[in-house]
């Protein structure tokens, strides 16, 4: 019981309290740009238990991410208009397509499982593209209304940004709780075992691919969820949600806030979402300053914003910070 | 009849282009093991230089000299102040450092040139069309069928008979052998980028002509170059000679017969040759 | 009754293409006896290994574990089995700490690869198992630190902790004091002599130090270019001339006979 409340737990209690308020203080703008940054840090996050946790490079994230997209918003359109159906069924698929896809990629290494990734999201970025009838092809699905969510009986308007945004900080706050869990779990001193020497983890005897299969089968299924919130949110499913350039952001925004750190990719996130802001009131360029940032990152500072900070506290503290 | 040939013709065409460019990077990849994603950026700024150059000096063949030249000269500069000092580290942060210079590439040409498309014409003694039984097929697209083989094999030539060229493919070939016999120079990592760079912007020179010239054909021939890589064998000179080939004339073929599939099939042949023969057609047992 | 010896070897082959690495070597291990493989650098003492470890399969020839016929059995299914192999490289997980090293083939061994329902730090349970293990191998003051910041002995005894994780029944242990210095090789020396006496499992050596095998080693089979050359009581093996001659300005001479 000691150990239940640490000093993390207290700190990320405290920021969310912090996110829940914050729409009563800042204008809805700003509400609908921080709802974006809290579904897309869900999403880099669980590209952050492959690649961090892990050791795994995937550039095929999005295809996950945009099945959850255009299932839900098919889902919507033909089955049914609750919200209670929408999430988990875009749930379910992002972890089916992750299970199929997963179990062919995990019997490759480093460099050809990464291109792998990037092969098969490409493929289903085709199938979103081209296949018209099903997914509207280049133009996308639109999603016509809202979906309906009731507790209790109490109708919540999702239309409504302040609500969505609190349902959006809900979900993925249960999902960021998920990956903690399984983090702080004996599984997950496994996949970090795996990521520190794959080879010694199957000499004492665990087969390898089925640990990186389970790793990538969650991932699949977060990144899912947080593609039905991006399809709510954007009142759309269209294609370039599963482009590999898509996958690419979840890389950056992990690498910008540190892959090492648990919450490195939301920071990440955060800080890739206001950067943008900024930099687009000034200039339409703006991918020449991120490239020249991850560069810089790459070369000087590779365990990102929260990672190097992570660092350099650990170091005042003296010796290794256990997480 | 005339479909067919003419669907050759053009797979051939774009073939021998996507040759030239994953020539570029199987030999960079080869050789020092980088998978380089700003490689298509490389190709793009061959093209926007070279039409840059056009428009100046009002020659087109001066253009394809020195448009490579500078973007070897780019390349020398990433090499040297961007890429070697994370040599040493995780493959995963070289692939991010190149990633990052694709994007700002990328973004760069759209801030200098505009983001439209440029239509650049073929120099006047390779334009024109040329009668192919009942149609006309352009003459710049039959120039590049020749020029592909013509540039193989003065490039098959410069690497079986030449010193350095021979020292370039047995490192490529095996890495850990020639480090071993003392071949490991930053001059030798250097020089190949360049000349990785050099071949991805001669393509590009020479790709300017056949497509318009715009801010996205970095970014689509990039991957198309991984999987011709993947496919020949990574830091294999034949292979991506035939990867490209089978690209190519999967994509003209595809295109006509189904558009809808067309798209797919690059990355289903990627995956069928990853999970069955990891290693590509020609590439060596690791 | 002659008990099932743990491990035997029978007639075994090992080709790759037309080399012959091993040919016609057939040995036993008897439960509990500390025995050691020698022989000349090229006598085969590596593909003996990873033939019996499962990383290759034989050619011919048979490998019986526990009575138990295993050619060419896969690793992992040998390490259920109880047969562990520690490699001369060492070969742990440089960025986990020690206790998190041995903490990892513990929950394999518990069968809790995939627990994600509870913390690992309320597992008490493993966290005592594996601090059972450190002070087996006298790492426990090192417990909490990264593995990789260790000393290269001391990263050796978390190479043999990882091993002993698991609750092996036979541990191949390749070169254990290779590229030591005197004062570390006297302490791997005594530990494995105590841990062959506490921990349950019986130690199979190959070594090139003489001294070594010798100290302990209670039977020694000698290798010679894939073929077995003899084998003994260290006593028999030292007066003996075949093997004398094998190493004629070898090992045998230089360290110590």
């Amino acid at each position: 019981m000691v150990g239940l409340f640490s000093k993390n737990f207290f700190v990320g209690f405290l920021v969310l309290i912090l996110m829940a308020l914050a729409p009563f203080f800042v204008t809805t703008h700003w509400v609908i740009i921080l709802t974006e940054i809290i579904i897309m840090s869900l999403f880099a996050m669980s590209f952050n238990l492959l690649f961090g946790y892990t050791g795994l490079l995937s550039f095929g994230q999005a295809g996950f991410f945009g099945v959850g997209a255009y299932v839900s918003a098919l889902t919507l359109t033909h089955l049914s208009s609750s919200f209670w159906v929408c999430l988990p069924v875009g749930i379910v698929g992002g972890m089916l397509f992750a299970l199929v896809i997963g179990w062919f990629c995990v019997r490759l290494d480093e460099i050809y499982f990464a291109i792998l990734t990037l092969g098969f999201g490409m493929m289903l970025f085709t199938l979103a593209h081209n296949w018209l009838s099903v997914t509207g092809g280049s133009d996308g699905l639109t999603i016509a209304s809202m979906p309906v969510l009731s507790i209790f009986g109490h109708k919540i308007e999702l239309f409504n940004p302040k609500f969505f945004y609190w349902v959006s900080l809900t979900v993925v706050s249960l999902g960021i709780i998920f990956l903690r869990q399984i983090v702080k779990s004996p599984f997950g001193l496994l996949l970090t075992a795996t990521r520190e020497n794959s080879q010694r983890v199957s000499f004492v005897g665990q087969n390898v691919r089925t640990v990186r299969l389970v790793a990538f089968t969650i991932a699949g299924s977060l990144a899912g969820m947080a593609g039905v919130l991006f399809a709510l949110f954007n009142r759309i499913a269209s294609p370039e949600m599963l482009h590999w350039s898509f996958s690419g952001k979840a890389v950056l925004m992990t690498i910008l806030g540190g892959s090492s750190v648990f919450l490195g990719p939301a920071v990440g996130t955060a800080v890739f979402f206001v950067l943008e802001h900024f930099i687009t009131s000034y200039t339409t360029n703006w991918m020449i300053f991120l490239g020249a940032i991850l560069v810089i990152l790459v070369l000087a500072f590779p365990q990102g914003v929260l990672g190097t900070l992570a660092t350099f506290f650990s170091k005042l503290n003296g010796g290794r910070n256990s997480d | 009849m005339e479909g067919f040939l003419i669907n050759v013709l053009n797979g051939l065409s774009w073939g021998m282009l996507l040759f030239l460019i994953s020539m570029g990077l199987t030999t960079v990849f080869g050789v020092m093991g980088v998978l380089n994603f700003a490689h298509g950026s490389l190709f793009m700024l061959g093209a926007y230089i070279s039409m840059q150059l056009t428009r100046w000096i009002s020659s087109f063949w001066l253009g394809l000299i020195f448009a490579p030249i500078i973007v070897a000269i780019l390349a020398i500069i990433i090499e040297r102040f961007l890429l070697r000092p994370v040599y040493g580290r995780d493959v995963s942060f070289q692939l991010l450092l190149t990633f990052g210079v694709m994007l700002f590439l990328d973004d760069g040409v759209r801030l200098i040139w505009g983001p439209a498309h440029h239509l650049v014409n073929p120099p006047d003694v390779l334009s024109g069309v040329f009668p192919v039984f009942d149609q006309t097929y352009p003459v710049y697209r039959l120039f590049l069928i020749a020029m592909g083989p013509a540039i193989g094999i003065i490039l098959w030539a410069f690497f079986s008979y030449s010193r350095y060229g021979k020292i370039i493919r047995a490192a490529a070939m095996d890495r850990e052998m020639a480090e071993i016999i003392g071949v490991r120079a930053p001059i030798l990592f250097t020089a190949v980028f360049a000349f990785g760079a050099w071949l991805a912007g001669l393509g590009g020179a020479l790709a300017a002509p056949h497509q318009s010239v715009g801010p996205a054909i970095g970014e689509h021939i990039i991957i198309e170059s991984f999987i011709v890589v993947v496919i020949g064998g990574m830091g294999s000179f034949p292979g991506a000679f035939v990867g490209a080939l089978i690209l190519g004339l999967l994509g003209s073929f595809g295109a006509t017969m189904a558009p809808n599939f067309q798209m797919a099939l690059p990355y289903i042949l990627l995956a069928i040759v990853l999970l069955t023969r990891p290693r590509g057609i020609f590439g060596e047992e690791s | 009754m002659t008990e099932t010896p743990l491990l035997e070897i029978k007639n075994l082959h090992k080709n790759f293409g037309k080399f012959q690495a091993l040919k016609g070597v057939s040995l036993t291990v008897p439960n509990g006896r500390l025995t050691a493989l020698i022989g000349p650098n090229g006598a085969g003492k590596t593909t003996f290994y990873n033939v019996v470890s499962g990383r290759y399969k034989p050619s011919s020839g048979h490998v019986y574990f526990c009575g138990e016929d295993v050619s060419g059995t896969a690793t992992h299914k040998l390490v259920g089995m109880g047969l562990l192999r520690s490699f001369q490289i060492t070969n742990i997980f440089p960025d986990l700490t020690v206790l998190e090293n041995v903490l990892t083939p513990v929950i394999i061994h518990n069968g809790k690869s995939f627990s994600m329902l509870r913390s690992l730090k309320r597992r008490s349970d493993f966290k005592e198992q594996a601090e059972k293990i450190l002070d087996m191998v006298g790492l426990a003051p090192f417990s909490n630190k990264v593995a990789s910041t260790l000393a290269y002995g001391d990263k050796r005894l978390i190479e043999i902790a990882i091993v002993l994780a698991r609750k092996p029944k036979l541990i191949l242990l390749d070169e254990p004091t290779a590229g030591m210095n005197p004062e570390e090789t006297d302490r791997i020396i005594n530990l494995i002599k105590e841990l062959a006496a506490k921990s349950g499992a019986t130690f199979f050596i190959t070594e090139h130090d003489m001294k070594v095998v010798f100290s302990i080693a209670e039977r020694i089979f000698v290798l010679n270019q894939g073929t077995p050359l003899a084998e003994g009581t260290p006593d028999e093996i030292r007066s003996n001339q075949a093997v004398r001659e094998a190493y004629l300005g070898g090992s045998l001479d230089a360290k110590g006979v």
